[in-house]
């Protein structure tokens, strides 16, 4: 067995501190901190690379190279690890020194850019990396890789549908690439059209919530089909951080930002549903990826 | 005095495209209350409602974060620069530590 055969076919964990008991509403949440490198992104960073080898883009000596705001890099880092493929990562300067060290740690190489452009700095610098230098580079653009929603269809979504028993109702979660917002939506609605597909998104472009992006003020991704969204959401950084804290500290699921975002949304959602209604969110990575924020002293 | 206040991308639609603004300011904090004052907009998305400066909001002077200089009240000189960025998770500015 392989690092990468322990990708996916994460836990889902029942949320009851985020609901009301006698509302007959139940909230879940996907543990995908639980995946290899501690993030929902192994996924895609799977689907990517086996797909490189599979076309054949992906060859001997190649150096991984993409943009990312950190756990898509990690997950690309250990899969060059484990695979014998240097990677190179186009990283804002302000995203967390956990994350930086952590690549760092599996051999991996950073190249930070501008914090003022935040993640759109760094998309554009890699894609003048790599035309610059096409022949030394494999690059998966998880922005616009059809294999990024893919592994969500293919997994995230169908694990989903049978780990609730063909029973969830309504599935929200924020969106960085929209790849696991995408494909699991997909999916979902695929098995049951009846399901409801809702979108998180910070409240503001200026905001704290890493690996999630504002679409009205960035650049949106080739893969980002708004048409599957039923509903879109805002959350403040401060929502996030307060739930984030309360995931940690009373239901024990230590776990980062987004996540927080993600489970204040949900919970926003279930005060509003019906009797009978299944909810699902995604638990995206691990609190230990935050450990110098301030936000956990609140 | 006049230091040279540097606006994120996520910031720019309410400063009229501006990347950076000169700001006459003795302190941090004086320097983002003018922005503040010329782009009455951008209010909301700097401070919370109690009139703090909102947690996640790093402001650097140079490449020092004011978190260790007195914050807000961090004196500023002419022809220093002053960045805002959003505090994602440790916001550190170096990593060769």
């Amino acid at each position: 067995m392989s690092i990468l055969d322990l990708v996916g076919n994460t836990p889902l964990i029942e949320l009851e501190k985020f609901t009301d008991a006698s509302s007959g509403v139940k909230l879940f949440a996907k543990a995908e901190f639980l995946n290899p490198s501690g993030s929902v992104k192994d996924r895609a960073a799977k689907s990517m690379f086996l797909g490189g080898i599979a076309d054949g883009t992906l060859s001997v000596g190649k150096t991984i190279i993409d943009s990312t705001s950190g756990n898509t890099g990690i997950a690309y880092a250990m899969i060059g690890a484990a695979c014998g493929h240097p990677v190179t990562l186009y990283m804002p300067q302000n995203t967390s020194i956990e994350r930086k060290r952590i690549i760092r740690y599996y051999g991996a190489e950073i190249v930070e850019t501008d914090p003022l452009e935040s993640t759109d700095g760094a998309f554009n610098a890699v894609r003048d990396a790599v035309a610059a230098d096409p022949e030394r580079y494999f690059y998966p653009d998880q922005y616009n890789n059809a294999l990024n929603p893919l592994a969500h269809y293919n997994g995230t979504g169908a694990e989903i549908w049978e780990q609730t028993g063909h029973n969830i109702t309504h599935f929200i979660t924020g969106m960085g690439t929209s790849g696991t917002f995408v494909g699991t939506s997909r999916r979902l609605k695929h098995e049951n059209p009846a399901i409801k597909t809702v979108a998180v998104q910070p409240e503001s472009p200026f905001h704290g919530i890493e690996g999630t992006k504002h679409m009205g003020s960035t650049i949106k991704p080739g893969i980002l089909d708004e048409s599957i969204a039923d509903a879109v959401v805002t959350v403040t950084t401060e929502e996030a951080y307060a739930t984030t804290r309360r995931l940690a500290r009373e239901s024990g699921i230590f776990v980062g930002i987004s996540s927080g975002a993600n489970v204040a949304a949900a919970a926003r959602l279930c005060r509003t549903l019906p009797s009978g209604s299944v909810v699902v969110t995604i638990l995206c990575d691990s609190g230990s990826r935050y450990i110098s924020d301030a936000f956990w002293e609140g | 005095m006049a230091v040279t206040l540097l606006v994120p991308t996520a910031l720019r639609t309410f400063t009229d495209g501006k990347k950076e603004l000169e700001i006459a300011a003795t302190t941090v904090g004086e320097a983002v209350t003018a922005l503040a004052d010329t782009y009455p907009d951008i209010k909301k998305h700097l401070y919370e409602d109690s009139g703090e400066l909102r947690s996640f909001i790093n402001i650097f002077v140079g490449e020092t974060n004011i978190k260790s200089t007195g914050g807000l009240g961090t004196a500023v000189r002419d022809g220093d620069t002053v960045m805002l960025v959003p505090a994602i998770a440790g916001g550190a500015l170096t990593v060769n530590n």
